[in-house]
């Protein structure tokens, strides 16, 4: 059998949809397998006695020592130390942080819900508040209110995360004070919640101009296009228009959602360290500062598995919004 | 890449387009050249920015010979300021211009010849591209020593990746336009059809990019001084004096909110300034 037709079929296939997915998800595991490859062996390139960054503040006698090399197989080659310790992490075994004197697993699952809560309401706000702006932009798109919004997001783009969380504690410390500036509350959620306002708005202020650019971009473009026009011609309230044109712009929008994530990740950390938030930002920071090796590599490792995960969900989400993706059969 | 927004702005024809005008481009320009020439000449107007005087400690703004007060060490908050803007902006400048290097050498290439090189770089851009910048720093801070240039260089590695998708896409979309095909038929080296062709064609998309790059860059090396990684305890940093002054927002509310507003101001006027000249060359386009 001649293989031409054979390759012709995989490439057929390598160009639909589902075909596609299964490449981009080959894709995020490889991503994912070289970074933890990485991951793991930064451990070696740190200064100084590996053995003794590992040991930490445990004493140093013979058997702690052998007990430390049994446990990362030191005395193996590399190779067998990173299927060692990737297996151990597959199975939500990351060893023992020197620094909480707890294992890595619990001391991180125990600080995710600040971050996570920290996180996704910088997301509520800003959605809530940059997408309306940015359809209102575009609608207007060249006149003063448009200019004004867009005026404001070069301001929010500028202005780094840790900035604004200072001008708020500055503001709301001293001339409104209505929200508690520091820490992260008592147990019960309503109070974290409540601590939480002005860390996930000073978050929010960058994401939002991020977001309001891409949304005012997008719906430029829906806007000036056939169906709009056929739309309106046919008497379509506005609202009703401009909801058609939001959907067709939510893919662009989508599509730029990577930049959002690693935008709300590396801000977490900025927003945790200017309002002493005791979230996964302080400890990664924490957990370098004191070289808990083993905290670093489950952190940084944790970070990328998400990062892979909202990479691929994106990619899930062009199938619902667009069914010119779903029923994809040749490559463009 | 400009040919959509070129469709809008045909189709709806604004009297006269604000952005993009001479007073906006002299007005972000300007903000621009004094805030680099105050770095350069940072070492001459603030000579003694670092001298400490324990003993007078915080002062408020409108302290006799401290205009704006001082902070802990009673270091002058104006004084450092200005040498501070020298590690603010020094870098960014170099991150910039290090990484459109990159993006202009790598991107070209890639978008002209293609085949198994575009490939390799294109994953490797992929998987960079995936990493959030603040995350890497302080990890290899913590691995390497937080030295200010192997901070830069790093920024350098992460902002690459961008310019190359972005020159690498506009040298795939002027390839195929007729002039480069003639060029070809004349048999120009590829070389000289990359650089002395293509790249000038899609220089106002380089600029632009460098400009945004050099805001994006001035945000990202505050925020890692102000972390911590970067710049030694002590030294005179934009960041580093916010993160020192924060404490002192009672007592001086000035020691931080200073280097605050100028990152902003800095960083809003290249953000501004990169719209501007991308509606002049926008314009300029439709014209044609």
């Amino acid at each position: 059998m001649s293989s031409a037709p054979r390759r012709a079929l995989l490439a057929g296939w390598a160009s639909s949809f589902w075909g596609m997915l299964t490449l981009r998800l080959l894709g995020v595991v490889a991503i994912v397998l070289v970074l933890s490859v990485l991951i793991f062996g930064m451990m070696h390139l740190i200064p100084g006695d590996l053995v003794r960054n590992l040991l930490g503040l445990r004493p140093a006698n013979p058997e702690t020592i052998a007990a430390i090399r049994e446990q990362y197989r030191l005395d193996d080659p590399f190779w067998v130390q990173y299927a060692t310790w990737f297996g151990n992490a597959l199975q939500g075994d990351f060893g023992t942080s020197i620094r909480y004197q707890v294992p890595v697993a619990d001391a991180i699952a125990q600080r995710i819900p600040l971050t996570a809560t920290l996180a996704v309401l910088a997301m509520i706000i800003a959605a809530v508040t940059a997408i309306p702006l940015g359809v209102v932009a575009a609608r207007f798109h060249q006149r003063p209110v448009d200019r004004a919004v867009t005026g404001v997001s070069v301001l929010g783009l500028s202005a780094p995360a840790f900035v604004v969380s200072l001008l708020l504690l500055y503001v709301f410390a001293y001339y409104l004070p209505i929200f508690p500036v520091y820490g992260g509350g008592s147990g019960d959620p309503l109070s974290q919640l409540y601590y939480l306002v002005l860390p996930s708005t000073a978050l929010a202020v960058g994401l939002g101009a991020i977001l309001m650019r891409l949304t005012r971009a997008a719906m430029i473009e829906a806007l000036a296009s056939d169906y709009i026009t056929f739309a309106r011609s046919r008497g379509l309230s506005e609202t009703r228009v401009l909801l058609l044109a939001l959907r067709n712009s939510a893919i662009p929008i989508v599509t730029a959602a990577g930049l959002v994530f690693t935008y709300v990740i590396g801000g977490t950390i900025l927003v945790e360290a200017a309002f002493a938030l005791p979230g996964l930002g302080l400890m990664l920071q924490d957990a370098v500062l004191f070289k808990d090796i083993a905290l670093v590599q489950a952190l940084v490792l944790v970070v990328a598995v998400v990062i892979a995960l909202l990479t691929v969900a994106v990619d899930l989400t062009y199938a619902v919004l667009d069914p010119r993706v779903r029923s994809r059969r040749r490559a463009s | 890449m400009t040919a959509p927004s070129t469709t809008v702005i045909a189709l709806r024809p604004a009297p006269r387009a604000g952005r993009g005008g001479l007073p906006g481009l002299i007005l972000t320009g300007g903000v621009l050249a004094a805030a680099l020439l105050l770095a350069v000449l940072g070492p001459v107007l603030a000579p003694d920015a670092l001298e400490q005087d324990i003993l007078l400690g915080v002062t408020p703004p409108g302290t006799p010979g401290h205009p704006w007060g001082t902070d802990e060490l009673g270091r002058d908050v104006l004084q450092l300021l200005i040498a501070g803007s020298g590690s603010a902006l020094a870098g960014p400048v170099v991150i910039a211009l290090g990484s459109m290097l990159l993006g202009v050498l790598l991107g070209t290439i890639t978008g002209y010849v293609q085949g198994w090189l575009d490939f390799t770089i294109g994953r490797i851009t992929d998987l960079l591209l995936a990493l959030p910048v603040v995350v890497v720093a302080i990890v290899v801070a913590g691995v390497f020593g937080s030295g200010y240039w192997v901070t830069v260089a790093m920024l350098v590695v992460l902002f690459a990746p961008s310019d190359i998708r972005l020159v690498r896409s506009a040298v795939i979309e002027q390839s195929a336009r007729p002039y480069i095909e003639s060029a070809r038929m004349l048999r120009l080296s590829p070389w000289r059809i990359m650089f002395r062709h293509i790249v000038p064609n899609v220089t106002p998309i380089i600029v632009t990019n460098a400009l945004v790059n050099f805001a994006i860059a001035i945000v990202a090396l505050s925020s890692l001084s102000f972390l911590g990684v970067g710049v030694s305890p002590g030294s005179a940093d934009w960041g580093r004096q916010l993160d020192d002054g924060r404490a002192l927002l009672l007592s001086n509310p000035a020691a931080s909110i200073a280097p605050a507003i100028a990152i902003v101001v800095v960083a809003c006027a290249a953000n501004l300034l990169g719209d501007v000249i991308a509606a002049r060359a926008e314009r300029k386009g439709s014209a044609e």
